[in-house]
């Protein structure tokens, strides 16, 4: 496994986890649960996890895909600069996130799952990953294209212009084709 | 709208009957909570029992369902036995990891509500325990079995712990969480994202599934959730008693305390059966693994593809089939799909193999790739391998007018194809059902098409030398050109041979134009099933099926099948 991005995994668990946390934390409001609190905390914890982690960070090999409508989430996290760019700091935070999850039931599985994926963070920094946003904006730097790339072309790729194609009199045998009509030169 | 039917009908189908089952069983089992064996347990918990207890024997019912999707070999089998009594039932086999997806959604969705349900079900235990007060009704029902600790009704015993400590220290509790997160593990670790670039985590992450298997068999054992005994029932009768519940078993009273006990555990009788099962499919993986595997020939093509020729012993396969391999040089538990690229006819069988990851990278490594000189047969590293495992293409054949699209390397399972047509027509003269192949290769990149080439130079020459041109039509398109090549393409279009695969057949540039090639195919043979296959990317599938439904009229029917991993 030696070139695998654990960030892309960690990623994905603490965006779950963070989901969970936030159900939990719902539940246990709505139902006025003993020690409701604690499940108002969580779903505060919950929305921002949700946010930092649902932009995916750019890849260093291959093609990142974005979710859905990340781009503004992008933004603002980039914004936090090394904070946000710093897995070290995203596992820290996460795992002290999801200290207080542990106190109440409806929120433990989020706590646990959070957990995890602090430790899936962990080993993502360890082996030197960061987080890198992925910006449309540097893809624009191609040239815009036309239309018409969009219909598959009907015929071969361009060829040079007539005159340098045409057959030239002292040089019948270097041409490209055939032609069933003798060349005669212009007189 | 009646092609849909034919292509997806059996599919709604099954889905439908599926979703009707979960339904009903929903259903059901919430009703089964609501007779006056509960009557008590409802006081405590109210719905909140109903709504576990319901998504819990939908939970038994899919659990049991998610393993047999995976069954390769079984399936392989069913495969092969449906096949002669209809295409379309054996197609419907092809759709397993589809089916598996979604039963593990549902499963997902039914663990949130059972959860959810259980929640409500601890704080209330909980909440009945607190309130010490013997003028409710809760608290005295909480109270009975202190005794004898055997006939309570309220798992929490005692008023100095929390739902948090209860939950770690039931039977229940503990398996619950413990298969819970090996469920999310194995979720996150399936997205598509994970999945497609790095298979091992997913690959093995997966394999938390034996963790979630024996936890969920041992997670009724502590019979947590109790109902009044029949015994019980027959003195207690709790429409009549429950209004004086605080002079029950007194003296002079005719309602003596009821008594109460847990359900026996139910789920091992859905699961034992699928389990038992997917045990012997592994077994019969490993056997047929443990075959002795030598590799007779390792080519490296440019285009990063190392070719694997290998023979076993007693190895058999059908045309677009693909097997498992492992190297245990490089991985002792790592199995990777490849399709067969050899034909059925020929002595040996071959993979062709991108190397695109660490397990491909190191398996080039192992079979002396990065080496200059030749390898000796015994430095080649030991495999395993299990299959062939059947496919859609194996339809080919049955067919008389083919379409096959490959985009990329998912030109593989056609080139095995082709190889068997060139055997079948030209070597042992057989005759046919397929009367016309039209073959279309879309690719990226020029260097991608040597060793296809080569393949198609020689079923180019023999099919002249047999007067047989007209079998196979193929068009090679190229997607993408860089500008000096494109220059080169330029001067020497007016060539004989095609200055990229040195094929008479010319390359085509750009995407082909689908909405022709069908009505050209349609136009030239009416009245005629044309089976339609393709492997490749989703995008090109939705395009074609779309072009399979709008073009198949007036006889002609175009019949879609997609392959992928």
């Amino acid at each position: 496994m030696g070139k695998i991005e654990w960030a892309m995994w960690a990623n994905e668990q603490a965006l779950a986890s963070g989901l969970i946390l936030l159900t939990g934390g719902i539940v246990a409001v709505a139902g006025q649960f003993r020690d409701w609190q604690f499940a108002a905390y969580a779903i505060a914890a919950g929305v921002f996890v949700c946010l930092l982690e649902y932009p995916r960070g750019k890849r260093n090999k291959g093609t990142s895909v974005e979710r859905t409508g990340q781009y503004c989430f992008t933004v603002c996290v980039k914004s936090f600069g090394p904070l946000t760019r710093n897995y070290y700091v995203r596992a820290f935070v996460h795992a002290a996130i999801c200290v207080p999850g542990g106190f109440l039931l409806a929120t433990v599985l989020g706590c646990v799952c959070l957990g995890i994926a602090s430790l899936i963070y962990l080993a993502a920094a360890i082996r030197g990953e960061h987080w890198e946003p992925i910006l449309p904006a540097k893809d624009s730097a191609r040239q815009p294209v036309g239309e018409s790339i969009k219909c598959p072309p009907q015929n071969p790729p361009p060829r040079p212009p007539a005159e340098t194609r045409r057959k030239r009199v002292d040089d019948l045998e270097g041409a490209a084709y055939v032609n069933p009509i003798p060349v005669t030169a212009n007189e | 709208m009646s092609n849909i039917v034919a292509d997806e009908g059996l599919s709604f189908f099954v889905i439908l009957v599926w979703l009707g089952l979960n339904a009903f069983l929903f259903v059901h089992f919430y009703m089964a909570f609501l007779t006056d064996r509960w009557f008590y347990t409802r006081v405590l918990l109210g719905d909140a029992l109903s709504w576990a207890r319901a998504p819990a024997a939908c939970l038994n019912f899919n659990c049991m369902l998610i393993l047999l999707p995976v069954c390769r070999n079984l399936l392989s089998f069913l495969r092969g036995s449906l096949q002669c009594c209809s295409r379309t039932a054996a197609r419907q086999l092809d759709r397993n990891l589809t089916f598996h997806k979604l039963v593990a959604y549902m499963i997902a969705f039914h663990t949130a509500v059972h959860i959810v349900a259980h929640l409500f079900n601890f704080e209330w235990f909980m909440g009945a325990q607190l309130d010490r007060n013997s003028s409710n009704l809760a608290f005295v029902l909480s109270e009975i079995g202190n005794g004898d600790n055997a006939s309570f009704l309220n798992p929490i015993r005692t008023n100095e712990t929390n739902p948090t400590i209860v939950m770690f220290t039931t039977i229940a509790g503990l398996t619950g969480v413990v298969i819970t997160l090996a469920l999310i593990l194995i979720i996150t670790s399936s997205m598509e994202v994970i999945r497609r670039s790095y298979f091992e985590v997913f690959w093995y992450t997966h394999h938390l599934f034996v963790i979630f298997f024996i936890g969920l068999v041992f997670h009724g054992f502590g019979r947590i959730v109790r109902g009044q005994t029949t015994v019980s029932l027959l003195k207690h009768n709790p429409l009549q008693c429950s209004e004086y519940f605080e002079s029950w078993g007194q003296n002079g009273t005719f309602c003596p305390e009821p008594a109460f006990a847990g359900n026996p555990p139910m789920t091992w009788k859905w699961v034992v059966g699928p389990m038992i099962l997917y045990v012997c499919e592994r077994l019969v993986r490993f056997y047929r693994s443990q075959q002795k595997v030598v590799i007779t020939k390792v080519v490296m093509h440019p285009s990063k593809t190392l070719e694997l020729q290998m023979k076993m012993k007693g190895f058999k396969m059908e045309v677009g089939q693909y097997v498992f391999m492992q190297c245990p040089r490089v991985s002792m538990l790592e199995w990777h799909p490849f399709t067969l690229t050899s034909a059925p006819e020929e002595d040996h069988f071959s993979v062709h193999i991108r190397i695109v990851g660490d397990w491909t990278e190191a398996l080039y490594k192992a079979c002396g790739g990065d080496k200059n000189d030749t390898q000796d047969a015994w430095e080649l590293p030991k495999m395993l391998i299990d299959g062939p495992f059947g496919t859609a293409s194996e339809d080919v054949f049955g067919y008389e007018v083919v379409m096959l699209v490959g985009a990329g390397i998912g030109v593989t399972p056609f080139a095995s194809i082709l190889k068997s047509v060139w055997y079948k027509h030209i070597q042992h003269n057989q005759n046919v059902f397929t009367k016309k192949i039209y073959f279309y290769w879309l690719c990226p990149e020029t260097q991608a098409f040597e060793w296809f080439a080569d393949l198609l130079q020689s079923l180019e020459k023999q099919m002249n030398d047999k007067d047989m041109a007209d079998f196979l039509s193929y068009n090679i398109y190229l997607t993408r050109w860089k500008e000096n090549e494109a220059a080169h393409f330029r001067v020497h279009h007016e060539a004989e041979h095609d200055p990229i695969t040195g094929l008479k057949q010319k390359t085509l540039y750009g995407k082909p134009n689908w909405d022709n090639e069908f009505s050209t195919i349609g136009a030239k043979h009416p009245n005629t099933k044309v089976g339609v296959f393709l492997c490749g990317p989703t995008q090109l599938a939705k395009a074609l099926g779309k072009q399979c439904r709008s073009h198949s009229e007036d006889g002609v029917k175009f019949i879609f099948n997609k392959e992928n991993f």
